[in-house]
């Protein structure tokens, strides 16, 4: 169960700390619900959250950044491993996990033409070119939250036109065996497949009362 | 990532033959294919097509026509608590699903293991504000241990023998299964039902670890003063044997929570009474006295654990339950001793030392014998003045002799009934207890006396509670459920009275409450009764409910302002609990 991943976590029970928590889940309509009023119900507020597939089709796969301390986050990822559409929960603190952020940023096309700043700063921050139009130009950089910010705030008095970030999506460093136990698993019992509603564009056809 | 694997392999036998019928006819399929015999349930709108095809197994399925939502789910809750199966509702969509909400609330704090099947809209006016849609699923995601929505028959064997397994395995609870219109109509092709025995996400008990059994085993053995605090766990894990094999062989006095009562009865020699706010005063003193602290599938409830930097801060605590997320949830353990009781009870007996502890016994009983003064006697017995709740369940004991069935209500006379009354069996006490649900009590009752026909069921009702689920005295007489009502009528919301009293300066705000005549009301149901407002008139009354062979209402006159002692005010430590 969860607790046996805090082992390298030493820390005072007391004082909130960003953690991050990663979840394995069956593909289902709803889990994300179930997992999400877990921390509403506690008037939790998270950081962000990132789902998507895992390398292996019919698992998912959950990152969620909170701030807490250690006894509450601990109760919490029973309380999400005890539902029965997951399949298994860890926490980690920043220091247990790599992780990264994307950001997007789309500036006005003339400004970088015009200044020379903007193109060195874009320079160093490691910024990627996405999209070239008359008008636009939109960058990517992939980081931390403090450099992304940084950015940000760097390309303010340029006429900024929009940004927007990815959640954060992390790499647990102690996870031997992970990707073999995870296709292991599905193997050995494949998952459901989703139903979705087949019949939300079919409204005319159908008769009801 | 060790833990993630697959335990047993589900076995599959292919059913053979194939047959056409529609999402409504397999499910009542499904429903004799588990055993089900009775459902509580109201016909609507979106659940048409499974009524209609009910109309064709009435004579297979016992359908009880109830008068609101809550009480169809209140009534299946009271089936599953006294008959240990999974108890079975129909709900149309909309107002009839969200009138679930309630009992799904209060089954799931309690791990009651319901089915409850509502009608959805048809699948293609999801989202569209439909007449009668809600939204089922979302809403009742924090209240079910599981839920679904089909859309496609075919999903309907499948996903209702999920449902059933995980109601009725590990801790159980409330699962919901919501099925649209169109679903229920729709013609498949039914391969036959085959149950379900293993979800590959779902872990109904943790692996019990041989090491902790061997830790716990060893702290039992070194104490001078062990004692052991249980709940519904035993019960629900059917292991009232090996709990009392347990006790008996190390010699433990034994407290419980008001779900936990009747898995041990009320004359056994170990048992020292009732834990929590109108707990027993010993078990309550002693909590903070004893040197090991053993708990069997409880949950340290704030109710029972009063202030927790307070709460047996001097005792190393075992805690045994088969829901991980509960160690360490409320109460720090010291050992933790993960798994169904059924299993690790005896792993634990095993190993510890016979002994009797006649010393540590012996406190428990001059505590008894105090609070018996200070607050039984005249609670019990009064020779003059009101009628008092305490004096009517005495009265109940020695008429029944501990063999009814006690279902309560909430409030005062809830804990007068679930501490002084008797009980010889487990599965005897039926009470709202982790939701205190104001209303349980009648419904509940119907329901009990379906899962226990052959058992006496009373039903313990405070005025206020009784008139908000009365409606359901309709349903017993249609259905010639014979339970016994009794109102106990102080003619105040007495529970929230007492704290106005004590902590409001008697500041009555809003809980003086005016009642209907309840036995003119019975009448018009086509329901016996009587009113007893004298002492001398009460024994005669109460024989005389116990002898009528249909379902008769008692109303009994209490006295107006008496309050429920022992009492640990809420915010105070467990040991500073007050006999007046």
């Amino acid at each position: 169960m969860s607790d046996q991943n805090t082992n390298s976590t030493s820390l005072p029970v007391t004082g909130k700390q960003e953690f991050t928590i990663t979840v394995y889940t069956e593909n289902q309509i709803g889990i994300l619900n179930r997992i999400s009023t877990i921390f509403s119900r506690r008037k939790i507020n998270i950081h962000n959250l990132n789902t998507s597939p895992s390398e292996v089709p019919g698992i998912h796969r959950f990152n969620i950044v909170i701030e807490e301390t250690e006894e509450v986050i601990k109760k919490l990822v029973r309380q999400i491993e005890k539902q029965v559409d997951v399949l298994k929960a860890y926490f980690n603190t920043n220091d247990e996990i790599i992780w990264q952020e994307m950001a997007l940023y789309k500036v006005p096309t003339d400004v970088i033409v015009e200044k020379v700043k903007v193109e060195r700063l874009l320079h160093q921050f490691g910024a990627r070119v996405v999209a070239i139009r008359k008008d636009y130009t939109v960058f990517e950089t992939t980081g931390h939250r403090e450099e992304t910010d940084k950015l940000i705030a760097a390309l303010e008095p340029y006429d900024l036109i929009e940004f927007v970030r990815s959640a954060r999506v992390a790499i647990i460093k102690d996870s031997r065996g992970f990707h073999d136990k995870v296709k292991e698993f599905e193997r050995r019992q494949p998952g459901e497949e989703v139903i979705e509603n087949e019949f939300l564009d079919k409204q005319e056809e159908v008769f009801t009362m | 990532m060790d833990t993630l694997e697959i335990t047993k392999k589900k076995t599959v036998s292919e059913p053979q033959t194939t047959t056409s019928i529609s999402g409504s006819e397999a499910v009542l399929e499904i429903l004799i294919a588990e055993k089900v015999k009775t459902i509580f349930g109201y016909p609507g709108g979106a659940i048409m097509p499974i009524y209609d095809a009910l109309y064709d197994y009435r004579e297979k399925l016992n359908h009880i026509l109830v008068r609101h939502e809550q009480g169809s789910i209140h009534a299946a809750q009271g089936f599953a608590r006294t008959s240990g199966e999974v108890g079975v509702v129909f709900a149309t969509s909309g107002p009839g699903a969200t009138n679930l909400v309630t009992g799904l609330a209060d089954a799931m704090i309690d791990s009651t293991p319901l089915v409850c099947i509502t009608g959805q809209v048809f699948a293609h006016l999801l989202g569209t504000d439909a007449f009668q849609e809600t939204d089922v699923v979302n809403i009742t995601t924090p209240v079910t241990k599981w839920n679904y929505q089909i859309t496609d028959a075919n999903e309907i064997p499948s996903v209702l023998a999920k449902a059933f397994y995980i109601a009725r395995s590990g801790r159980p609870g409330p699962v919901l299964i919501d099925i649209t219109k169109n679903a229920q109509l729709q013609k498949f092709d039914y391969k036959g039902y085959v149950k379900n025995n293993h979800i590959r996400s779902y872990r109904p008990k943790p692996n019990v670890r041989p090491a902790y059994v061997e830790e716990a085993a060893k702290l039992i053995n070194s104490a001078k003063k062990p004692f052991v605090i249980f709940g519904q766990g035993v019960i629900l894990g059917n292991a009232e044997k090996e709990f009392k094999e347990f006790i008996e062989k190390a010699g433990l006095p034994a407290a419980w929570t008001i779900l936990g009562v009747s898995a041990l009865p009320s004359d056994h020699p170990l048992n020292v009474g009732m834990l929590g706010m109108h707990g027993n005063y010993g078990p309550n003193v002693l909590t903070n006295d004893c040197d090991v602290l053993i708990a069997v599938g409880m949950r340290f409830d704030d109710r029972v654990t009063g202030r927790l930097d307070k709460y047996a801060k001097q005792a190393k605590i075992i805690h045994l339950d088969i829901d991980p997320s509960e160690i360490d949830k409320n109460v720090k353990v010291t050992v933790p001793v993960w798994g169904d009781c059924k299993e690790t009870l005896p792993l634990l007996t095993a190993l510890v030392e016979e002994k009797t502890h006649k010393e540590w016994l012996d406190k428990f009983e001059e505590y008894k014998q105090k609070e018996t003064e200070a607050c039984f006697d005249k609670d019990l017995r009064p020779q003059s003045g009101k009628i008092s709740m305490g004096e009517v369940m005495n009265l109940i004991n020695e008429v029944t002799g501990g063999n009814a069935v006690i279902v309560s209500d909430v409030g005062q006379h809830q804990m007068v009934a679930c501490r002084y009354a008797k009980f010889n069996q487990s599965r005897s006490n039926v009470t709202s207890g982790g939701l205190g649900t104001m209303g349980f009590g009648l419904p509940a009752a119907m329901g009990a006396k379906l899962g226990t026909p052959d058992r006496t069921v009373i039903a313990i009702v405070g005025d206020g509670g009784f008139q908000m689920t009365l409606q359901e005295l309709g349903t017993i007489m249609q259905n010639n459920i014979d339970v016994k009502i009794v109102v106990l009528n102080n003619e105040f919301l007495g529970m929230v009275r007492q704290w106005q009293e004590l902590f409001n300066e008697r500041r009555y705000s809003f809980t003086d409450i005016q009642s209907p005549d309840f036995v003119a009301l019975a009448a018009a149901y086509n329901i016996a009764g009587q009113k007893v407002s004298e002492r001398a008139d009460l024994k005669k009354a109460i024989r005389k409910m116990l002898e009528s062979d249909s379902a008769y209402l008692l109303e009994v006159m209490v006295g107006k302002e008496h309050n429920v002692f022992p009492m640990v005010p809420q915010g105070c430590s467990v040991s500073e609990i007050r006999l007046s």
